[in-house]
């Protein structure tokens, strides 16, 4: 018996490049070595599309899409690094800067911020936009980790980490738009919740908003690499 | 060749960049032979000269003293320069902008005294109630971040200004560095 496998042929940055059907079009490019950068998606989660930054431009369409749940068809053409995607990546990262307080020199995750680190890649050397600075409270009634509001740029990492590998779903997002806010169980304190202490949400959060206690200064790196692994061995048994 | 005028300003910052900007060491004497320091901290000239060629700030904007002198520091300056963090982003002098200055007043001068609790009001500058980076109040020719921008950064953008090379910032520094 043989398997058929659906191929999709495109083309990514002049590059011609295959792809089986229902590929999204960040793993195609990623497989190529063709960088799309993100920020809430992480290899090993569900994609949610919330961030914005790996649009992507299609020949042909004026609508952007997002690179990493836009699906592949036959005879595409994707753009990844125009100069007007350029431009609307830096204006998400200055959005996500204004918005709350990130003072990245007092910072846990200053040097281990995938914020920060796209900013530097991005260009950017200051934020056009006023600075918001809400009154964010910070959590740390938790015995080991800590939850500070102010560093959190609502990517929902912690929120599917807990929920689809740990499947404890402890976290969730509380009110809409720029009153949204990342609550353990029904906004209850951290410390008092059904948390499982497994600390999988510190190592998936791309800034310092969840942090362990015991790490001091900026000496805190992450290590969300475990995921796919994780999976891997979950399907194999 | 005439050397170009520069001058170093010090607002709401910790004096880091600074101390950075010194951190050159012996790469100062180089810069020394193609700039003149009119006006800094570490100099003893009073009043901000009219005539800048190059005006490096440092620190936020917090007090109406702040930004009274921003505004000359620009009129009276080709380029400037936002040096560091506080400048750039507010940094740590802008973490009282969510609780007020009131708050902070009463903490620091009244709650923490242990003799004449009484917040300042004489010869001290209002404070505003937010602190808001430069290119808030002023047109800013450069961003130099970090806190502070390293010895090297100082001296690779300077370097490249001076003599109007080409400079790419975010490979130097960042947010933080």
């Amino acid at each position: 018996m043989s398997v058929e496998t659906d191929v999709k042929t495109l083309v990514i940055d002049e590059q011609e490049v295959s792809a089986r059907a229902g590929q999204t079009i960040l793993e195609v490019a990623r497989e190529n070595e063709i960088n799309i950068p993100t920020l809430c998606h992480l290899d090993g989660l569900s994609d949610v599309g919330a961030c914005r930054l790996c649009l992507v431009e299609i020949k042909g369409s004026n609508k952007l899409l997002p690179a990493c749940v836009a699906t592949v068809q036959e005879g595409m053409e994707v753009s990844t690094n125009t100069e007007r995607l350029q431009k609307h990546r830096r204006t998400i990262l200055e959005l996500l800067f204004a918005e709350r307080n990130h003072i990245c020199s007092v910072c846990v995750s200053n040097g281990h911020c995938e914020l920060q680190t796209l900013g530097q890649e991005q260009g950017l050397t200051h934020i056009r936009l006023p600075y918001r600075n809400p009154e964010l409270s910070v959590d740390a009634s938790h015995e080991r980790f800590t939850l500070d509001h102010n560093r959190c740029i609502l990517c929902t990492r912690c929120v599917r980490v807990c929920s689809e590998i740990e499947g404890a779903h402890i976290w969730d997002v509380m009110g809409r738009g720029i009153n949204s806010l990342i609550i353990s169980d029904l906004h209850q304190d951290w410390g008092g919740s059904a948390c499982t202490r497994c600390g999988k949400c510190v190592q998936v959060c791309p800034t310092g908003a969840l942090f362990d206690k015991s790490k001091i200064g900026s000496d805190h790196p992450k290590y969300p690499d475990f995921l796919p692994y994780l999976n891997l061995m979950r399907e194999a048994q | 060749m005439s050397k170009l005028k520069l001058a170093t300003v010090w607002l709401d910052g910790c004096s880091g960049c600074h101390m950075s900007f010194l951190d050159m060491d012996e790469r100062l004497l180089e810069l020394a032979e193609v700039v003149d320091v009119v006006y800094s901290p570490i100099v003893d000239t009073k009043e901000f000269p009219d005539e800048v060629d190059i005006a490096l700030v440092e620190g936020a904007v917090a007090s109406v003293d702040d930004e009274k002198k921003i505004k000359k520091i620009r009129d009276r300056s080709k380029m400037l320069i936002a040096m560091g963090d506080c400048a750039i982003t507010g940094n740590v002098p802008s973490m009282r902008n969510p609780i007020g200055p009131e708050a902070i007043l009463d903490r620091a001068y009244i709650q923490n005294a242990s003799a004449q609790a009484q917040i300042p009001c004489v010869v001290v500058p209002k404070l505003l109630r937010v602190v808001r980076p430069i290119h808030e109040f002023v047109k800013v020719d450069v961003f130099l971040p970090g806190c502070p921008p390293s010895a090297g950064t100082f001296h690779t953008a300077l370097t490249a200004l001076v003599n109007g090379g080409p400079l790419d910032i975010p490979a130097l520094t960042r947010f933080g560095a």
